[in-house]
């Protein structure tokens, strides 16, 4: 049994990429107080606006820019719902992430019957490469400036501060003339964004093409990430990668000849298994912040 | 001290929540270099009026003014900007942020932090008000009179010219409370104007220049502190009718002729040693990540006695509620009631073995949603079951006779959720009651109530005393327990500090106890 190790490597931060861009967004919005389970949504509408304009526009920055706004107004709509109308932040959550992928998926049957869009060779490398460990430059984004950036804002930042305020004592960010409302609809629609990019990574340099298990629960991942991590940056970013590299390594396991009779349904479900593991070591016991789940009114 | 022109005035505020008219067209000012107090009862609207003033609550009409202009004031940061700081009554923390980014917060951009430069301002904040705080210290490791100390710097970090505490003594210790009357009496000789909320007379009448009195929403007295007597403001305060012993409960007892340093007597005989206790606690610990909750817990309460425990809230009182009441099992330890070890007995065990309970937390003892009767029997179902059927008839009558006995206003069928405090607090105590406990243990059993039912309580709990059985009643309010208790033991930690005799426990003696300094019995 051999295993390419840089091959092992590359695929690693492929794989992990979108977990580091959705988790840190969903950490963005979980830091006011606000579980957003819309994510898995989110990355799935980043997934498909992102695929359908660069698709049609020929751009793949235009796809990356639509994804973008796709993901605010996820995140808008979240805001809608569990700020402005103070809805329970389960059921939003799950309800946005339902309807975004049941809108993508019929938008994406009337676009396409019949035969799915063979597009691989059209966007089989959209954008730039670097040629470091033959990654994505958004790959590089993610792990060089998005989390060194999220890390900084949340720990030594005015913006940061409010966060945390107000995911921890929205009466007291209120009193001190925080406004709780406008911190979540910024978080959740800078986290949206985030998320939608992570979605968008996947159908633009990744696979170049959009299928319906796109997504394939790499949101709920994140969840379960940003518990794993406990708020904090840098955790989110070193579980992405081992959950990236449990998946990369049962990709190389699962073609060598002595894992061939382990069902390939139990090489894929490894990494997940990996973080259910994690979190039942490292996830008891954590300090939720103080307003999680819970709307803010005044008085 | 001559107040002069008036800063922060209010006319007309008023605010009605449905039909209920929380401040009906209520007008005060405060002016520099003034302590203004505003005195009433629980419930009479004063926190409302704060929060208004805070922006925190919209009026529905009267205008606020500083400095003769009228203000617009529909946000905190708006009060901030003229120049208004508040110590609201629950603390406006964050937990997990240091004492600097606490005070900081409400000045800080979006952008980098200068944390060296915000740490400095600080630091000069806290030596004008006369405090010290290591300003890296998260807030979840201070005290409460400590995190009350940055509340106000918090406060005064703006340019603030009028402080409003609300209720700022409640919680804290008589060495805390008089750490804060000298803060306030320094900041009042810099010209600040402040607005002292309270409901307790003795403490107005030492802090204040002025005092104005709300009831029910309108203002019904104003007067100089100088030249005004407690009993004029107590019976101000309940509406002028009220009889002398009212006026004194009202307050906590220590109105202007009953001395501090002179509580009830304990009577005669109160709580014989040769008896055998009722309830005995042994070494009770029970354990929680970081330091125990309760540790090695023992104490006794006779027969005929009541044993008031002290203590700063946090310091294990939930946790033994939790642990008498049989909701929670301690780590090791024995509980005993009544000469029997109920230590692993549930809930119903240690009720049948005679141990009644008022706790905390009132509506999360009753079903809000049954009627009154159905309430008072919830812990005996099984003397009013015939034949695996409620016994419909004998729960009425039940009912009809304990809302004559214990003077509760309400019909049986009524639910309970529309019942006042008191009335509610009546019916958990006829419930307790009317199983003829062999010891009570009550937890703040008179918080919130008005003064009828205030004396109601006390009333009820001389009256179980005076049968013989045993009381514990664990509250916070110096006051009160001092007023109704025979004997005083502090809690501190999850342990007993010390205990004393009601005559010997005087503020002083119990405040050093609740702050972990030990004291011989």
């Amino acid at each position: 049994m051999s295993i390419n190790v840089l091959a092992l490597l590359s695929a690693m931060l492929t794989i992990a990429t979108p977990l580091v861009w959705a988790g840190i967004g969903e950490l963005i919005v979980e830091k006011t107080g606000v579980l957003n389970l819309g994510i898995e949504g989110t990355m799935y509408l980043g997934a498909f606006i992102g695929f359908l304009v660069a698709l049609r526009s020929g751009s793949p920055w235009l796809g990356l820019i639509a994804a973008i706004g796709g993901g605010v107004v996820a995140g808008l709509l979240m805001g809608l719902l569990t700020v402005t109308l103070g809805l329970n932040q389960h059921v939003s959550g799950l309800g946005v992430t339902l309807l975004l992928i049941a809108a993508c998926e019929f938008a994406f049957r009337l676009l396409y019957t019949g035969a799915r869009p063979t597009l691989e060779d059209k966007f089989q490398v959209l954008l730039p490469d670097v040629p470091v460990l033959d990654q994505h430059w958004l790959t590089y984004v993610a792990f060089l400036v998005l989390a060194p950036a999220a890390w900084w804002v949340l720990r030594a930042t005015g913006m940061g501060y409010r966060l945390q305020a107000v995911g921890e004592n929205f009466e007291a960010a209120d009193v001190a003339g925080i406004s709780v409302t406008a911190t979540r609809y910024v978080a959740l629609m800078v986290g949206g964004a985030l998320m939608a990019i992570g979605g968008a990574f996947l159908t633009l340099a990744v696979l170049g093409n959009f299928t319906l298990d796109i997504i394939n629960g790499r949101g709920w991942v994140c969840i379960a990430l940003v518990i794993f991590a406990k708020w904090r940056v840098w955790p989110v970013v070193l579980g992405a990668l081992i959950f990236a590299g449990t998946d990369a390594l049962q990709l190389q396991l699962a073609i060598t000849k002595t894992f061939s009779d382990i069902p390939r349904e139990l090489m894929l479900a490894l990494p997940y298994l990996a973080v259910i593991a994690a979190l039942a070591v490292w996830g008891r016991k954590v300090h939720y912040p103080a307003s999680y789940l819970q709307a803010y009114r005044r008085g | 001290m001559t107040p002069t022109r008036p800063l922060l005035e209010l006319s007309g505020i008023t605010k009605r929540f449905g039909d209920l008219v929380a401040n009906d067209a209520v007008s005060l000012s405060v002016a520099s270099g003034e302590v203004v107090a505003m005195l009433g009862e629980n419930g009479a609207g004063k926190s409302t009026l704060m929060k208004i003033v805070y922006g925190l609550v919209r009026p529905d009409g009267g205008t606020i003014t500083m400095d003769g202009r009228p203000l617009d004031i529909s946000s905190p940061r708006d009060a901030m900007a003229a120049g208004i700081g508040m110590v609201t009554q629950e603390f406006s923390l964050v937990e997990t942020m240091t004492v600097t980014e606490n005070v900081a917060l409400s000045s800080v951009g979006l952008g980098r932090v200068d944390v060296r430069a915000a740490r400095q301002r600080v630091v000069d904040a806290m030596d004008r008000v006369g405090v010290q705080i290591e300003p890296e210290r998260l807030i979840s490791t201070l005290s409460i009179g400590e995190r009350q100390r940055v509340e106000i710097v918090k406060a005064l970090f703006h340019e603030c010219r009028v402080l409003i505490l609300d209720e700022p003594t409640a919680v804290l210790t008589p060495q805390d409370v008089r750490a804060l009357f000298e803060t306030v009496q320094r900041l009042r000789r810099t010209g600040l104007g402040v607005l002292f909320v309270s409901h307790k007379l003795r403490e107005v009448a030492e802090i204040s220049d002025r005092v104005v009195v709300l009831r029910r929403g309108s203002l019904v007295g104003e007067r100089a502190t100088a030249e005004v007597t407690t009993h004029e403001l107590a019976s101000l305060m309940m509406g002028g009718t009220a009889p002398e012993e009212d006026v004194a409960s009202a307050v906590g007892l220590p109105v202007a002729e009953v001395p501090e340093e002179a509580p009830v007597a304990p009577r005669e005989g109160a709580g014989t040693a040769e008896r055998r206790p009722v309830l005995i606690l042994t070494d009770v610990t029970l354990e929680r990540p970081g330091r125990p909750a309760l540790d090695h817990l023992t104490f006794e309460v006779r027969p005929g006695e009541i044993v008031g425990l002290a203590g700063i809230s946090g310091n294990g009182q939930t946790e033994l509620m939790n642990v008498l009441g049989g909701v929670e099992l301690p780590t090791s330890g024995r509980v005993e009631v009544d000469g029997a070890a109920v230590t692993r007995l549930d809930v119903r065990g240690r009720l049948d073995a005679g141990l009644g309970r008022l706790t905390e937390d009132r509506r999360g003892s009753v079903v809000p949603q049954l009627s009154v009767e159905h309430n008072l029997v919830l812990e005996d179902l099984p003397s009013f079951t015939r034949r695996g059927m409620l016994d419909k008839a004998a729960i009425r009558a039940h009912a009809e006779e304990v809302i004559r006995r214990f003077d509760i206003r309400a019909t049986p069928t009524d639910p309970v959720s529309s019942l006042s405090g008191g009335n509610m607090q009546k019916v958990l105590l006829a419930r307790a009651l009317s199983r003829r406990p062999k010891v009570l243990v009550a937890a703040q059993p008179t918080r919130g109530l008005d003064v009828g039912a205030y004396r109601y309580v006390h009333e009820q709990l001389h009256e179980l005393r005076d049968t013989g059985a045993g009381v514990l009643v664990i509250s916070e309010d110096l006051d009160e327990l001092r007023s109704l208790c025979d004997r005083i033991l502090v809690l501190f930690r999850g342990a007993i500090t010390g205990g004393l005799p009601v005559a010997e426990a005087t503020s002083e003696r119990l405040g050093a106890m609740m702050t972990g300094e030990s004291v011989e019995v």
